[in-house]
């Protein structure tokens, strides 16, 4: 049953991809980016990894993207118009990245054998065991997070509030 | 799974949706008739004995009413958007127990799904419902719609964040994030009041209350739909059954909360069981259905008394002083946890 569902949720996720770089308005691309998070979060749900999943259906498409729908629509963007395309894009762009495709498959295929990789569904980690890496093992990288965002913040509404000095 | 494991657990499936439906519309009746009496009316009376029918001819009405579509509406997204609404309202109920543990032929029957993050995926899916508001807002092509969509996105943002910041402390003292851990945390008494985490978590549990009202569009955060300023908001150009569609997911979203600040706050299906084992069986179904009942109520009561609020002063509600006391209230919490298993 794994197989199947990985290959539905892999080819939505890549099919989204696509779709994201072919439509042409804003909102049909931030659609599909929404669409590549959720099949995202569906394949770390196969991996047992359900904290993962859910963080990222929280943060990424409900919160983040969120933002970026009401930023489209706040600035009502139209339509993409579309430039000649770079002729150097045109001949050498599907060569280079199938070459790029091929190298990272070959490294990883040699670096991992098949015993070693995650198997779907007996993924050790569960939440609480997340949280106690985070705050025991990992506690000075997280604070650091913290006050980078903490930072980001008090940047943010400096910025925003610039104009009424 | 076997098959009769199977089609078991599809028929448990097909049982609570249409329960839940049919809920939902009664809830729809509900708040007619209480209204109505709050403001010495009288409320829906014609149909059925004490209108009680009611839903059913809605219903009727509403799948038969012609299908209207703007013309410069963008096609695909402005059939999505109401389904769209109703699936994430749905779906959020799947993970809801609404008894003990019950197992008959080997399936629970008081639960569709018993995941260990049933929290994370109830907020993971109420995030992703605002979707449903925000694009029939921009597809719509009309003005108040769009209004509406936008408001609605930046109050669900700014909300969502008060919410997950005021279950933080229920998350705390159960130490689980299943819903069934938590209601089972809050088992027996101290004294002679029941051991409900509204007690100790009565900020987070008002915290809690208030953003899950602006987040189900409730009055008085209706903003979105504010009916005097925006026609009807997100929904103004939809008709017949894509309209009935947001309406129960507005509805079905009003009961899931209910459900959810019963079980995180009021102890679930906990209460006095006594008498025969069937009785025994059927008390907790009761005793929850009271508790949501109440909130369902007290939603209705808000609704009939309460005046809406400016935009701007729900913006400045939501980030000044929600967030800043559901924040206030995690860090009390934890200190107290952390002094007392210390």
């Amino acid at each position: 049953m794994y197989p199947l569902f990985f290959f539905v949720f892999a080819t939505a996720a890549v099919g989204f991809a696509i779709n994201l770089l072919v439509q042409r308005h804003p909102i049909h691309s931030a659609l599909s980016l929404i669409g590549v998070m959720a099949s995202l979060a569906s394949l770390y749900l196969m991996l047992g990894a359900e904290f993962i999943a859910a963080v990222q259906v929280i943060v990424y498409a409900g919160a983040i993207m969120v933002l970026f729908v009401f930023v489209i629509m706040l600035l009502n963007a139209g339509e993409e118009e579309r430039t000649d395309r770079s002729r150097l894009a045109k001949y050498l762009g599907m060569p280079l990245f199938l070459v790029f495709l091929v190298t990272l498959a070959t490294i990883l295929s040699r670096q991992f054998s098949p015993n070693s990789m995650v198997q779907f569904g007996d993924f050790p980690g569960h939440t609480a065991d997340i949280g106690r890496r985070l705050f025991q093992n990992f506690l000075l990288p997280f604070e650091v997070v913290s006050i980078l965002i903490l930072i980001a913040i008090v940047g943010a509404v400096v910025l925003a509030r610039k104009e009424t000095y | 799974m076997s098959l009769p494991i199977l089609i078991f657990t599809l028929a448990k499936i097909v049982v609570i949706l249409l329960v839940l439906l049919t809920v939902v519309a009664y809830a729809v009746w509900f708040e007619r008739k209480l209204v109505a009496r709050i403001q010495s009316r009288w409320g829906p009376t014609r149909v059925g004995p004490h209108g009680l029918l009611q839903p059913l001819a809605d219903a009727i009405k509403l799948l038969t009413k012609e299908d209207i579509t703007p013309s410069g509406v963008f096609g695909l997204v402005y059939l999505l958007a109401p389904a769209l609404s109703l699936i994430t309202a749905l779906l959020a109920f799947s993970v809801i127990p609404f008894g003990p543990v019950t197992e008959v032929g080997g399936v629970d029957l008081f639960q569709i799904a018993d995941l260990d993050i049933g929290l994370l995926f109830i907020l993971s899916i109420s995030s992703m419902g605002v979707y449903g508001i925000v694009l029939a807002g921009w597809s719509s092509n009309s003005k108040y719609s769009l209004l509406g969509g936008l408001r609605s996105s930046a109050q669900m943002i700014s909300y969502e964040l008060a919410a997950g910041l005021s279950l933080v402390g229920v998350l705390l003292l159960s130490g689980s994030l299943n819903l069934r851990e938590i209601v089972n945390a809050q088992t027996g008494v101290w004294g002679i009041i029941p051991r409900w985490n509204v007690f100790p978590q009565f900020i987070g549990f008002f915290c809690f209350l208030t953003a899950a009202i602006a987040e189900t569009n409730r009055l008085p955060f209706d903003l979105p739909e504010a009916e005097t300023e925006l026609v009807a908001g997100y929904h103004t150009e939809y008709s017949s059954m894509k309209f009935a569609m947001f309406f129960m997911a507005e509805y079905t979203n009003m009961l899931t909360v209910s459900c959810l600040a019963t079980l995180l706050f009021f102890g679930g299906w906990h209460g006095p069981t006594f008498g025969p084992a069937v009785l025994q069986a059927i008390l907790p179904l009761f005793w929850f259905s009271l508790k949501v009942l109440c909130f369902l109520f007290l939603y209705v009561w808000i609704r009939g008394t309460l005046p809406r609020f400016r935009y701007d002063q729900l913006m400045a509600f939501g980030w000044k002083v929600l967030v800043p006391v559901a924040l206030g209230n995690l860090v009390l919490t934890s200190f107290i946890v952390a002094l007392w298993s210390a």
